[in-house]
């Protein structure tokens, strides 16, 4: 092999260095990095999956089965990336895999021996019979990971950035072609909006295989011309289709590597009501004994390297085919100077076809078929044998078999949306079928036409249907002569009688046709199956190269018609897509919206650490010196009851409920009475589900006459808002309310502890807080420096409190000013930690106890629950299973010991054998500074009626047991002196 | 990738919805009391495959709840109504 000194697509006056294996590797812009190797004389450049055996360059497209390579270095690593796709670039550094310590010399090759240990289904082999559940599975797996697999992914951050886009246009175009660009055309004429995506770097497709200054190539400039004179035509390059989805949705990659300052890849969400599939198709290897031999390529491939990079594969090749295509190959090569043998499994060739072979100095062998490649590193000849079996096998000498037995259309995208392709048995192809409603619509190879101006023709029917009745799209480009195609003339032996060797199927995976036997061997029908029992087709592959042989086979052996045993199911992606270019921005705190609150910087300011709560920022406690959280939330909760304290509560859900009906709906969501609530009251009170399960509880307020203000917890706020929607949308339209929400609106902050009313009094003079003006559960309209706020004398804490609320614009201000005229009375900012230990030392049920399992009776809330209107889960709560009387009860834990107890332990009886499920759980724990003891809520079965019961808490993530008594959850002031003084 | 014909805001994304459920069912009057009915409107559901009505919510966009054709094994998507407009 060589590079040739003129010829080609590429540019002579640009040369690139590349670093291939740690040597220097030259090459040209234009190339691939395949070129390049080839180009460079590289015959191996790569190691087989399984076996290790030696790979070459194979292809010069996405099929490439042997060529993959890691790219970059460090944290830029890419494993898996093919050759052939990999754009020649100064300083790109390029790795082969699969092989140690190099390509040349791989310890793992001694697979290839022991290769009768790895057919067909050895891993799964490995967990039947004799070996199931012993060490030898585990040592096979073992072995099998390290031994097969491909490059190794890289462990560190990606550094490169990536983006994604949607948009829309009137018609796509997929594949940059013959049949593609005129497709194109024809709608852009037209007037459509039209997107015509091409994942090579240069439009063209099959017409940059042939040679330059050609009939195609006058012809594919030309309509490059007229195309970039249509401003509604935008052409992408190097952007794969890899998917086509529901509603007209296409997914797109798009290669911007090596352009600076861009993200390397852009993923493209494209919504398309119509789209011209125009993909064109991959040719198939023959198989023969040694056909993965470096030497051995698909003939397609020879010719693309020959007359688009200048590169000629070899000096003596050998063309193998059943059909017409790879005589143009053969001509090309000839041309170039190459002695060629065509070797047709046919008896019949054209006559125009063999004449011209012979008069460009080419050998045909009719009725012949390569059964061996032979050679140690690379092919040095091949045997060929007459397919009648008369006569003897000839041995012929030669550096190249370029093979071809057949094309497969590219029939994935339409597949995915349409199901199964049909198959064609004149051509052995799949191709879509004619399905007129389909808004994906085939043109060019993928139909495999029999002429060249079908491609044109059709393309440019296709494009001009999609965009339209209205416009012109004027006259059809005229044909050119593209070469002989595949699908008329073709003979169907793909594989000779009597092949010698390992004769491969599938080369990336390494399943040869002996794999195949051994499946129908064992049993193995359906395509699908074989599939996955022998891996063929499977990984980057995806029915490329391997889908038809294996097939082929397969139908043979059960003598079946290919069409009768089906296909396999084509999924997305055609081609490999970087997840890191569907995730795009949205990693690490990106994968969702921060939440922060109104006082969010005044807490960072004060160096509080915060916690997440669902999507919120919330301060979780405010460490003095080197204090932990367990200091903190002890000093802040006596604080708290000794002083007073101030604690951002902003996060909690808060709806405006509003119109001549808002009572009644009220009514009806919440399980206690409300038209009862006077104007300036507030009410505590508790939603059900449908099913009778407890939901939700909060404090509504009576702003005005028709008007509520409602607060929900901060965890279901978004879930309640939209459930009051559905239900005044559909099921309650009777109702004139309206539900908005104000959670961002308002910002909250609850100001609980003894002193609470004294430093109120200072800030709002002229506002009577007296008890007898504000008891608890009402509110009052003050100013705060100036600053509207509303006071609602409640409390979660068990102390005299306050939740203040005020437009979140001033919530800043106001907690500062708060915090400033508190000083004297010693006030403190609290968390959300020292929070729940308030809460808990008080019974207030939470988050933790409204798990979605608790009914009223459970949580001891039975008494909000009306019995004279009807509400959501008012007959299902009377379930039997919810009234029964061994459900676990919500009760206070005493627990002994200097350890405290945790959410999620289990309780048994004192004695009992920490078996099974257990009597009950622990919800929620702390220490309680009021107290000075370890408590916890629990539920424990029965449990109100074992008050002063013994038990167990046993923890068995930890191996923990701890004793604990039941006793009251209301553990501190279950009066309510405090909170109502 | 289903798109959805909102009423209010024309042709979206999958993405910005969220599907609640079975469309056909009827919430009983808020005095019946007989539990039957009330498991019979939390609990049974046909699980068609073909076209079915359901309720979608467009809570990343106008906030309305929609009552769609769709049909549950193409995901066709054949009609698309407020809920409040919707016949019950
Ligand atoms: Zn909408």
């Amino acid at each position: 092999m060589k590079r040739l000194t003129t010829g080609g697509r590429i540019n002579r006056d640009t040369p690139v260095t590349m670093c291939f294996d740690g040597r220097d590797l030259p090459g040209f812009e234009g190339d691939t990095l395949a070129s390049a190797l080839l180009a460079a004389g590289h015959k191996t450049v790569g190691r087989s999956f399984k076996y290790h055996r030696r790979r070459g360059v194979y292809s010069a497209g996405v099929e490439e089965p042997n060529a993959m390579v890691t790219l970059h270095e460090g944290a830029f690593r890419e494993p898996n990336t093919r050759a052939t796709c990999v754009e020649a670039q100064d300083g790109l550094v390029a790795a082969s895999q699969n092989a140690w310590p190099n390509i040349h010399l791989d310890i793992g090759a001694v697979n290839n021996l022991l290769s009768p240990f790895f057919s067909a289904g050895f891993y799964y082999k490995t967990f039947i019979g004799p070996f199931s559940g012993t060490g030898f599975w585990m040592w096979c797996e073992r072995f099998i990971r390290r031994a097969s697999g491909m490059g190794r992914a890289v462990h560190l951050p990606d550094p490169d950035t990536y983006e994604k886009v949607t948009t829309t246009c009137d018609v796509l175009v997929i594949g940059g072609g013959a049949a593609g660009l005129s497709a194109a055309l024809a709608a852009g004429r037209k007037g459509a909006r039209v997107i015509l995506a091409e994942q090579d770097t240069v439009l063209g497709g099959a017409i940059l295989s042939d040679p330059v200054g050609g009939e195609s190539d006058f012809w594919l400039k030309q309509i490059e011309l007229e195309l970039h004179t249509l401003p509604n035509i935008r052409i992408l390059t190097r952007a794969s289709v890899f998917g086509a989805y529901d509603s007209d949705t296409y997914g797109m990659v798009e290669h911007l590597s090596g352009c600076e300052g861009q993200p390397r890849q852009r993923y493209w969400q494209i919504h398309a009501p119509r789209a011209v599939m125009a993909t064109g198709a991959i040719e198939r290897p023959m198989v023969f004994g040694n056909n993965d031999l470096p030497g051995v390529m698909l003939a397609g491939a020879v010719r693309s390297y020959l007359n688009r990079f200048a590169v000629l594969a070899g000096q003596t090749a050998l063309v193998a085919t059943n059909n017409d295509s790879a005589y143009a190959t053969a001509i090309d090569l000839a041309s170039a100077g190459a002695g060629v043998t065509v070797v047709d499994t046919r008896t019949e060739v054209p006559q125009a076809l063999r004449e011209q072979a012979e008069t460009a100095g080419i050998r045909v062998l009719r009725g012949h078929a390569v059964i061996a490649a032979r050679g140690r590193k690379c092919v040095t000849s091949a045997l060929v044998a007459p397919l009648d079996q008369n006569g003897q096998p000839l041995q012929l000498a030669c550096d190249l078999i370029a093979a071809s037995a057949g094309w497969s259309p590219n029939v994935h995208l339409w597949s995915q949306l349409y199901k199964t392709p049909e198959y064609r048995p004149e051509s052995a192809c799949f191709i879509p079928r004619a399905l007129f409603e389909a808004h994906l619509q085939p043109a060019g190879l993928v139909t495999a036409p029999m002429e060249m101006a079908q491609i044109i023709t059709d393309g440019f029917a296709r494009g001009s249907e999609a965009a339209g009745p209205d416009g012109d799209a004027g006259t059809v480009p005229e044909s050119f002569d593209g070469g002989p195609l595949w699908s008329g003339n073709f003979g169907p032996v793909w594989c000779a009688p009597g092949v010698k060797g390992k004769a491969f199927v599938d080369l990336q995976h390494d399943v040869k046709l002996s794999d195949i036997d051994q499946a129908h061997l064992e049993g193995y029908v359906s395509v699908e199956h074989l599939k996955r029992y022998t891996t063929t087709g499977m990984a980057t592959d995806q029915g490329k190269l391997a889908n038809v042989n294996a097939l082929a086979r397969m139908a043979d052996l059960q003598e079946r018609e290919i069409a009768e045993a089906g296909t396999t199911t084509f999924r997305p992606p055609f081609t490999p897509v970087t997840i890191g270019a569907l995730v795009g921005q949205d990693h690490g705190a990106h994968v969702r919206p921060t939440r922060r609150t109104p006082i969010h910087d005044w807490h960072v300011a004060q160096g509080a650490a915060l916690a997440e709560a669902g999507l919120w920022k919330r301060a979780w406690y405010y460490p003095q010196g080197d204090e932990d959280v367990g200091a903190a939330y002890r000093r802040e909760a006596a604080h708290v009851r000794a002083h007073i304290g101030l604690v951002d509560v902003s996060t909690l859900g808060k709806i405006a409920v509003q119109g001549p009906d808002a009572a009644t709906f009220l009514n009806r969501v919440y399980t206690n009475g409300w038209k009862s609530l006077r104007p300036g009251r507030i009410r505590y009170g508790v939603m059900l589900r449908e099913d009778g399960i407890v939901l939700d509880d909060g404090a509504t307020a009576r702003l005005g006459e028709h008007e509520y203000f409602m607060t929900t917890t901060t965890a279901n706020a978004a879930k309640i808002l939209a459930d009051f929607e559905r239900r005044l949308q559909s099921d309650w339209r009777d109702l004139k309310v309206h539900v908005t929400s104000l959670t961002d609106q308002f910002a909250a902050m609850a100001l609980a502890g003894p002193k609470s009313r004294a430093l109120l009094q200072t800030l709002c003079p002229d506002v009577d807080l007296s008890p007898e003006a504000l008891p608890n559960n009402s509110f009052v309209e003050a100013t705060i420096a100036e600053h509207p706020v509303r006071l609602h004398r409640m409390s979660f804490s068990g102390e005299l409190a306050y939740e203040i609320y005020t437009p979140s614009g001033h919530g800043q201000p106001v907690w500062q000013a708060i915090m400033t005229a508190g000083a004297p009375h010693r006030i403190i900012a609290y968390g959300t930690e020292s929070m729940g230990t308030l809460r808990i030392e008080k019974g207030h049920v939470a988050g933790p106890e409204l798990d979605g399992r608790t009914t009223m009776e459970d949580l001891g809330l039975a008494g909000l629950a009306s019995s004279k209107k009807p509400f959501v889960g008012s007959v299902l709560r009377h379930r039997p299973l919810l009234q029964s009387e061994d459900r676990a009860q919500l009760v206070g834990l005493l627990v002994e010991g200097d350890e405290g107890a945790r959410g999620g332990s289990l309780i048994f009886a004192k004695g009992a054998a920490p078996e099974g499920h257990g009597e009950g759980w622990v919800t929620s724990a702390t220490y309680s500074p009021a107290l000075g003891k370890y408590i916890a809520m629990a539920f424990v079965k029965n449990g109100q009626a074992r008050l002063g019961e013994e038990v167990q808490i046993v923890n068995l993530l930890e191996n923990q047991t701890s004793s604990a008594r039941l006793i009251s959850h209301h553990f501190f002031d279950p009066e309510g002196e405090r909170q109502n003084g | 990738m289903i798109r959805i014909h909102c009423p209010i805001c024309g042709q979206r994304s999958e993405t910005e919805f969220s599907y609640y459920g079975d469309a056909t069912v009827k919430r009983p009057d808020e005095h019946e009391t007989d539990p039957a009915l009330w498991v019979d409107y939390v609990f049974t559901r046909d699980n068609p495959r073909g076209w079915h009505r359901e309720y979608w919510h467009h809570v990343q966009g106008c906030r309305q709840w929609l009552v769609l054709e769709r049909n549950t094994l193409t995901h066709e998507v054949s009609a698309c109504h407020l809920a409040s407009e919707a016949s019950s």
